[in-house]
């Protein structure tokens, strides 16, 4: 008789992996992608490929010179899905070398100096894109206006985003046209390559749901925090705060809370962490969209909650079978 | 549609024999008894070398209170008394009898004519649970506790319901679901008997969605003759099965850490096959020695139900549904989810055998695992509640303190979190090492202070 393996049970296994969640996560980033395309042109397909080439590139060559690990993590997708999100920071006309760097930050620094995948504290594409935003504050803060035809790239007319006319407005106290929200919902106004559709990223939100990559329980807490806080301001004073609908479908506020709070490394462990994670990041946002000097704030807020993750999966531990009463 | 309110998870099912009727397997050879078949003290053997034995007679007396008797499930001369690797994988204890036709003890009614509870209203609940003991009934679900036990509350506490636990959430094994549809009579009779028993007049049969025809049945049976047992169709989901589990989905009520028993919340939770075995036990004067067995697997040529006498080896039950295939990797007594992995296939058929899965090679093999990447996934999926991501981590570094602070004892071993770990960790491998640890400083700890006092 052939030798019988023997080993613990479970004896069988979900199928899931690490792969499939990271290409299922880049499924659910393709409308938004697409959108994006639409929208700015060659210059979001060129800032794409760039971010993602230059992310799978430090990657590789960190496991492989640095780190000298025979296996492949490359091919696991988290570089991929790291470029991807850089890339949907950044605005379309931005200089190559500019993404190379932030590349550079997003995975060279904030990823495999704490060891790599699963080790990272800060979300690596966030770290980037704030990395760039403090070093290249005018290069990313120019941002080009959406439609302008495909060839548009680092020519393209510039004009300010939602959030930028908002902050200007309360500010001088001139009344300016802002967009229209079915322009905000369809990403018909300036921003960074995936922020402006938020439809598209409702779509990844609910496929996202649908193969239970995510829960619910991050991206609702935020966007139910903005909403409840922005418009208790709203509702005190409205000639000086911004409508709450204006505030969630500006920014990048969609896109963080979908894809960038949700990142698994960086967010906590039971779903009560992650819902105060959720409202502490709400909170945050429109705390810094209110009364920071910048008009946009998910970013950081995101990255602050990074660092209290520890703490909050030590403090918020899930309810174990039998303290509820009965 | 009810089912538990904490994790799980939703294994493939693959309920190959589900349309499968129970066949009588073969008597073995030689059958093979161990003496621990149940949780507490191993029974200890009352035949010698040369003995003669019918079907039905006692081979070894219950070795305490928390324990059971065991019966030979054939006639014939015992062989000897010496040991056997049984499903544990360690050498126990055991008889063997040489089988010599098929002669049964005479006290054994072995007509099929249903016996109900209206046709012997003398029986107390005193007399059940004696019968119950003395039939050697123990859990028939995997977990073997002895059936008396549980039906024997400590003082203090009073049990409202029995729960039956015919959820079958293991993937493959269909045993308890083809009982439930050729002896349906016989198995509500059983319930029967278990309300008398633990004295309360309300039952609960708990059922997943995933057997229609047995929720069907058993309803429209308790509506013409049982009003006081309830059919509770519940959503398929493991492991529902798991008596704290069913205890929280059927009657929404969570037992608390042990020590607490489910009693304390009011139930008593028996499996259907247990109280099948208690109708005949009690009604036919049978003792037991006998159980439906699911042998199965994908590259098995017929996967089947079998009632099996104890002590046939396994390899014998692969033989009847077509050999061991040429790919196999594994055979697990039991199912996929806690069912434990045989060294051999002669490992023999015992009270809580549920199923023989044969895997093959490529199913039997686990993926290399991968690094942990925080998904939370085995917290969503553990029914507990407890965290096994850090459980896992905290028993790899022999921190045992924090272990238990975190609540390592708490945990079922059920596999749902290894089950889901995108990184094929093995998680559970790490927390049973941090469990039976944990348990046996806290034991140490209780004997200290004990002799310190």
């Amino acid at each position: 008789m052939n030798k019988l393996i023997v080993s613990l049970s479970p004896h069988v296994h979900s199928g899931d992996s690490i792969s499939r969640n990271m290409y299922l996560v880049i499924i659910a980033l393709i409308p938004a992608l697409l959108i994006s395309f639409i929208s700015f042109g060659m210059g979001a397909i060129i800032t794409t490929a760039i971010s993602v080439a230059s992310c799978v590139f430090f990657e590789w060559a960190i496991n492989k010179f640095c780190m000298k690990n025979d296996k492949c993590t490359v091919c696991d997708g988290s570089a991929v899905l790291t470029g991807l999100l850089l890339a949907f920071n950044l605005p379309s006309n931005i200089a190559p070398w500019i993404v190379v760097i932030g590349a550079f930050f997003a995975i060279g620094v904030v990823k495999m100096t704490f060891g790599g995948l699963g080790c990272n504290l800060f979300n690596p594409a966030l770290a980037g894109r704030a990395f760039l935003l403090i070093s290249f504050p005018v290069a990313m803060t120019t941002w080009p206006l959406p439609g302008q035809g495909f060839g548009t790239y680092l020519d393209a007319q510039t004009g300010a985003t939602p959030l930028a006319m908002l902050q200007e407005m309360f500010k001088s106290g001139d009344v300016q046209s802002l967009p229209l929200l079915q322009d905000m919902m369809l990403g018909n106004t300036g921003g960074s390559l995936g922020e402006v559709c938020e439809l598209a990223i409702l779509i990844g939100f609910v496929f996202l749901l649908w193969k239970k990559v995510i829960t619910w329980h991050i991206p609702v807490s935020i966007i139910c925090t903005v909403f409840v806080i922005s418009g208790c301001l709203w509702l005190i004073d409205p000639a000086h705060f911004a409508n709450p609908v204006i505030e969630i479908l500006s920014g990048g506020l969609m896109l963080g809370a979908v894809f960038m709070a949700t990142d698994y490394v960086t967010s906590p462990m039971s779903s009560k962490g992650q819902l105060v994670y959720g409202v502490a990041i709400g909170a945050l946002t429109i705390i810094i969209r209110v009364f920071g000097a910048y008009p946009e704030g998910m970013s950081f807020s995101i990255l602050i909650m990074n660092a209290f993750v520890p703490l909050i999966n030590s403090k918020f531990k899930p309810t174990r079978f039998g303290e509820v009463a009965k | 549609m009810k089912t538990f309110r904490i994790g799980g998870v939703h294994p493939a099912e693959n309920k190959l024999s589900a349309a499968e009727p129970i066949k009588i397997a073969e008597l073995p050879q030689v059958a093979v008894y161990p003496m621990g078949q149940h949780i507490g003290a191993p029974a200890v053997p009352c035949v010698k070398k040369g003995d003669k034995v019918k079907v039905g007679t006692m081979i070894a007396e219950a070795g305490g209170f928390v324990s059971a008797p065991i019966f030979s499930g054939v006639s014939g001369t015992v062989l000897k008394v010496d040991t056997v690797v049984d499903a544990s994988g360690y050498a126990k204890p055991a008889v063997y009898i040489t089988v010599e036709g098929d002669e049964w003890e005479e006290s054994i009614d072995r007509s099929t004519k249903l016996v109900t509870t209206k046709e012997k209203p003398e029986l107390t609940p005193e007399d059940i649970i004696a019968k119950i003991k003395n039939a050697g009934i123990v859990g028939m679900g995997g977990a073997c506790f002895p059936t008396h036990v549980k039906l024997s509350p400590p003082p203090g506490s009073k049990p409202e319901w029995v729960i039956i636990n015919a959820v079958e959430c293991e993937p493959y094994l269909t045993a308890d679901h083809r009982l439930m549809l050729e002896k349906a009579d016989e198995v509500l009779v059983g319930v029967d008997l278990l309300m008398k028993a633990g004295k309360v007049n309300k039952a609960y049969i708990g059922i997943e969605e995933n057997k229609p025809d047995a929720i069907a049945l058993l309803e429209e049976k308790c509506k013409a003759q049982y009003p006081n047992i309830e059919i509770v169709p519940l959503k398929t989901k493991y492991p529902q099965g798991g008596e704290k589990q069913l205890i929280d989905a059927v009657v929404r009520r969570q037992v608390p850490a042990p020590p607490a028993l489910p009693v304390s919340v009011g139930a008593i939770v028996q499996n259907v096959g247990t109280a099948y075995a208690v109708y005949e036990a009690v009604m036919k004067n049978k003792p037991l020695f006998e159980r439906v067995v699911t042998v199965t697997g994908k590259s098995l040529k017929q996967p089947s139900n079998l009632l099996v006498r104890m002590g046939t080896p396994m390899s014998q039950l692969i033989d009847a549904c077509g050999g061991l295939p040429e790919d196999t990797g594994k055979v697990i007594g039991g199912g996929p989810m806690m069912g434990k992995a045989l060294r051999n296939t002669e490992v023999p058929i015992c009270k809580g055998s549920s199923g023989v899965l044969i895997m093959n090679d490529k199913e039997a093999k686990r993926a290399e695992p991968q690094t942990c990447i925080r998904c939370a996934k085995c917290v969503g999926a553990c029914p507990m509640g407890l965290e096994p991501y850090l459980l896992a981590t905290l028993s790899s570094k022999q921190l045992w303190d924090k272990a238990m602070k975190e609540d390592v004892v708490s945990c079922i071993e059920c596999g749902s979190c290894q089950f889901t770990c995108p990184s094929n960790r093995p998680l559970l491998d790490l927390i049973r090492d941090g469990k039976s640890t944990a348990m046996r400083i806290i034991r140490e700890r209780q004997a200290a202070a004990r002799e310190g006092k």
